[in-house]
């Protein structure tokens, strides 16, 4: 067994290239100068502005939060710098796009063009802070399907974003949300209007690739009454020397009868493997409202880079009869450390919430599951269904599980169940026995572990899961 | 076939096995029969492969050394070992475990692997002659399986991969008298002119249903005695103490 860890130790990150194009960039420092230039360069309206200064100013009064089981170093936010944008914008067709660019894809498994012409995926490739390319637009449009760069939305639908923006993870909710309101430059905006049926699986691929340069990336999805939407978002990202900062915020408004499935595979730099230095740091924000009745919001995410990642997304069930749903599998290795888990708040009557959370820690890896349940006075007949798993491989990781459950009616359901086991030599003797090689059997026996997960990932997304656990436990043959 | 050769073995300086010697030829089914703690299934590991014991002598597959192998390189090389105690593998699909050890298999045999829908197909038929509910295949490896079903999901997996030796670890142990019919009707099947047999047992019963060619009681890590299913009745008769008085 100890080989199998060291052997997971040694592996290199696989996606770690850096393209080379030229870059935007101003130069580090945060001020309200700085934050007026953004919306000047973004050409924003008048709200934009106040909106980002309100959030700035909130965040100076602000503390970086210290309670999650997670340690790194300060960080100095007036090293980095705000803004980054490749050159050549507003492109119409992918011939359009740099040929480094779409050749970063092309390293990344991803080609754009194989996508358009074969999986009816439509992406809105984001590529640092701005978005260059985004296909299928005309057949969404013909829904009436808004899928676009978040800056884009600002121009063309300012009274969506004027109306959602802050709506569910307001502008003062925490000090990495703020700081994200403050100064963000992209992302992405969907909405789908009332009993339309999104008609293709939307996805964004997310890349960090500018050094110094924080991501503060923003997603905003409204799903309008009886309208049902899939959202997949997966990234990868170059090695680097330095810690990059990532603040994104994800807010979902789900209205009635509507049904928003975002599901996620992460797989940024972990850092060096031999030191930790280098990942990034993901600090995300992600929450969704069920708005009105019989609304349906389900996160699926599957993390297994960065070096620190810490998020918690969540649902509030506001509507009576929603459903909130959170799957997740997170794998830390090396010296990565994760605190993530979910927050689901009961608020409307028959809402009903379930929790599946699969940690998986190696090498000296540190995962924490932090989930909390809240069932609020009004909330008749709530039911909640947690699950925590965590497995471990060696003898230097840790898990850690801290469940916070809090119910104000005493007709709501709760069930909680957890366990923690670790990888056997006597289940990879089995294997070995039957001829199945040690890291044939790590990846059985771990696919096996996250299998309630992967089946609710979308199909492509499942292999490519599961494809990343291999990837991220290659070379553990003893 | 398999040919043992003045084996020694301890664990942590504890000699186990005290020069064993041994050989089975193919067509041959050979029961060790033993108290607790006499060795056998120390034998047994020894031969798979496990990890963890301090080794001298040789142990010969069909003319080649097994102790410089891996437990895989063994198996893909024909020897199967069904355990004593059946590993619980949570969340991984008992099919799933089974296609992917006969891939395994047939990769190495450098023949084409099976598709899911082929191996299904393959699977249902085997599964008949254990007499298991084809429910079985769609859970998780062992988990919540009975002792009896254990065992029987053992011999499902010999009569699947087919390998050319197969070691039998006190498989009739825990077992109720139909279940013990329906092993030994398994390994029966199983067993043919090509193929080794090496049973490990405390009890007579499986082998009034197996026949074994030849028995061998085995006291404090040696062989003290070769015989055929005669001896077999004998030590069950006499316990195993008569052996020690008449060596």
């Amino acid at each position: 067994m100890s080989d199998i860890i060291e052997k997971v130790i040694e592996q290199d990150y696989k996606y770690g290239f850096v393209t080379d194009i030229e870059q935007d960039t101003l130069p580090p420092g945060l001020n309200e100068d700085v934050i007026r230039t953004i919306s000047r360069i973004k050409n924003e309206p008048e709200f934009m502005l106040e909106w980002r200064l309100k959030s700035y100013r909130q965040w100076l009064t602000m503390e970086e939060p210290t309670w999650a089981k997670v340690r790194y170093p300060e960080i100095d936010y007036q090293a980095i710098s705000y803004y980054s944008a490749p050159k050549k914008k507003e492109l119409n067709s992918l011939d359009e796009v740099d040929p480094d660019l779409l050749d970063t894809y092309n390293k990344l498994g991803i080609p754009l063009e194989e996508q358009k012409m074969l999986s009816g995926v439509a992406v809105d490739a984001v590529f640092d802070s701005v978005s260059v390319a985004t296909t299928f637009k005309s057949e969404l449009e013909k829904h009436g399907v808004i899928f676009c760069p978040f800056s884009e939305a600002v121009q063309n639908h300012p009274e969506l974003i004027q109306k959602y923006l802050g709506s569910v993870v307001p502008h003062s909710d925490n000090y990495f949300s703020a700081l994200n309101s403050a100064v963000f430059t992209d992302g992405s905006f969907v909405y789908i209007p009332k009993g339309v049926r999104c008609p293709m699986e939307l996805s964004t691929y997310f890349r960090i690739n500018a050094a110094k340069t924080g991501q503060f990336e923003r997603t905003l999805i409204v799903a309008d009454e009886g309208s049902y939407v899939s959202y997949l978002e997966g990234c990868t990202a170059p090695m680097r020397d330095e810690n990059q900062l990532h603040a994104a915020v994800v807010e979902l408004v789900a209205h009635k009868d509507a049904s928003i499935k975002y599901s996620t595979v992460q797989n940024w730099y972990p850092g060096d493997p031999k030191t930790g230095k280098g990942g990034i740091y993901n600090f995300v924000t992600k929450r969704g409202t069920c708005l009105e009745e019989n609304a349906k919001i389900s996160w699926t995410q599957v993390e297994t880079g960065s070096a620190i990642t810490w998020k918690y997304p969540s649902c509030i069930l506001k509507g009576d009869n929603s459903v909130g749903e959170f799957y997740s599998v997170a794998l830390t290795n090396n010296f990565q450390q994760a605190d993530t888990g979910t927050k689901m708040i009961h608020l409307g009557k028959n809402t009903k919430s379930t929790i599946i959370s699969k940690g998986i820690s190696a090498g000296k890896g540190q995962q924490t599951y932090r989930g909390g349940v809240q069932i609020m006075k009004n909330a008749e007949k709530a039911r909640n269904y947690s699950q925590c798993d965590s497995m471990l491989i060696g003898e230097q990781c840790g898990a850690h599980t801290f469940p916070y459950i809090d119910v104000r009616n005493s007709s709501a359901q709760m069930e909680h169940e957890a366990s923690t086991s670790s990888i056997g030599e006597d289940q990879i003797y089995y294997c070995n026995q039957r001829g199945i090689s040690t890291e044939d059997a790590v990846s059985l026996i771990v696919n096996g572990f996250c299998k309630e997960v992967f089946k609710e990932l979308p199909m492509e997304f499942a292999v490519e899961a599961q494809k990343l656990m291999e990837v991220s436990l290659e070379g553990a043959v003893g | 076939m398999l040919v043992i050769k003045n084996l020694h073995v301890s664990i942590n300086n504890k000699k186990i096995l005290k020069g064993i010697n041994l050989t089975i030829n193919a067509g041959e089914l050979h029961a060790i029969m033993g108290r607790n703690g006499s060795g056998k299934s120390t034998l047994a590991h020894v031969i798979a492969g496990k990890d963890g014991y301090e080794i001298e002598g040789d142990v010969l597959f069909n003319g080649e050394s097994l102790l410089d192998k891996s437990p895989e390189e063994r198996a893909l090389a024909g020897i199967f070992m069904s355990f004593q105690y059946p590993v619980v593998i949570p969340g991984v699909n008992n099919t799933y475990f089974l296609k992917a050890a006969l891939n395994a298999k047939l990769k190495a045999n450098g023949q084409s692997e099976l598709d899911a829908m082929d191996f299904l197909a393959l699977i249902k038929e085997k599964i008949k002659l254990v007499e298991m509910d084809e429910s079985y295949l769609n859970r998780a490896v062992n988990d919540g399986f009975s002792g009896g079903e254990k065992k029987r999901n053992e011999i499902l997996q010999l009569l699947t991969l087919e390998p050319t030796f197969a070691i039998l670890d006190e498989t009739d142990s825990g077992l109720d008298i139909d279940a013990l019919k329906i092993i030994a009707n398994g390994v029966n099947q199983y067993r043919n002119s090509e193929r080794g047999i090496l049973a490990i047992t405390h009890y007579q019963r499986l082998l009034d249903h197996m026949k074994p060619d030849i028995v061998h009681a085995m006291i404090d890590g040696k062989i003290v005695k070769t015989g055929d299913m005669s001896l077999a009745k004998e030590l069950e008769e006499k316990g195993y103490s008569f052996l020690l008085y008449t060596n």
